[in-house]
């Protein structure tokens, strides 16, 4: 019942306007795994079940196609996180835990944990860098980049998917605390 | 802002560690056959030093790794960073200056 309740419960955050020049929007539901599995198990295996881990650490590495997106954030040295449409969640599940049949592994469904924002714009590196404490620069995090850190008080994992265009993922009740930072840091942007 | 080179992520900013008290401090296997004075001494008493000090770091906001520091006390210069099970790196004092 927890789950059934959990899964249908209302957005978090509801977009807030602002006619700043970098867009935040919060993202529709995803579904979003975590991965956890020591390199010696897993083995030289780069491809599981359509997501490439074969990225270095702190990258994400685009699997599948269009809307059967299948992206892998190499979050640790034993940590990904895979994001996949909401509604193949299980059945990569399936997959994945197929593919890895036989190795020591954790796989869970933590699509629930946390809300996303797409953060677009010109500018939305420094914008980001408002509460953000590593060098978003192109050299040093680079497009293809994604790693766990920090905005303000709040931990939020960070992609980059172009030069001004990023992903915020941060957990569920620091949501709106991320939301009117951002909304915030943009007002100063513009 | 101070950077830490984390041996997974490379140089992050201090924020996103945490410090977890010197290391290399290797718990006695058998607690219950040793004197009251050294058990004390294993939980309470540290070296404390003036100069390179051998330290665990989390990267809790980053990879979630442990891993170790040698951190020049006086300077606050981070000489070196390894990964848990490595042994301490032979960093002389006068090297210490990052």
């Amino acid at each position: 019942m927890l789950e059934f309740n959990l899964a249908r419960r209302a957005p978090t955050v509801a977009p807030i306007a602002s006619d700043a020049g970098v867009k935040i929007t919060p993202l529709g539901p995803q579904g979003r795994l975590a991965l956890r599995i020591r390199p010696a198990a897993l083995a030289g295996r780069n491809d599981l079940g359509g997501f490439d881990l074969s990225g270095p650490i702190n990258s994400r590495r685009e699997g599948g196609d269009g809307e059967a997106s299948r992206d892998a954030l190499h979050l640790g040295p034993d940590e990904w996180m895979l994001i996949v449409p909401a509604d193949e969640v299980e059945e990569r599940c399936e997959a994945v835990s197929a593919a890895l049949s036989g190795a020591a592994f954790s796989l869970v469904d933590v699509s629930y944990r946390d809300v996303s924002f797409s953060v677009e714009g010109p500018g939305a590196d420094a914008m980001i860098n408002a509460g953000c404490p590593i060098d978003l620069s192109l050299k040093t995090f680079p497009v293809g980049s994604a790693t766990r850190t920090l905005l303000g008080k709040a931990e939020i994992v960070l992609a980059r998917l172009a030069a001004d265009r990023f992903t915020v993922t941060t957990w569920r009740s620091f949501a709106p605390y991320v939301q009117g930072f951002l909304v915030e840091a943009a007002k100063d942007g513009v | 802002m101070l950077l830490i080179d984390c041996p997974y992520c490379g140089k992050r900013p201090e924020v996103e560690f945490h410090c977890g008290g010197e290391a290399h401090i290797a718990r006695p296997e058998t607690p219950a056959e040793i004197a009251d004075a050294d058990w004390g001494s294993f939980l309470y008493y540290r070296t404390n030093p003036k100069g390179v000090h051998a330290e665990r770091w989390l990267h809790g906001h980053g990879c979630g790794r442990w891993f170790n520091a040698l951190r020049d006390t006086v300077s606050d210069a981070f000489v070196a960073t390894y990964e848990m099970g490595a042994p301490r790196p032979d960093v002389a004092p006068e090297n210490a200056k990052a």
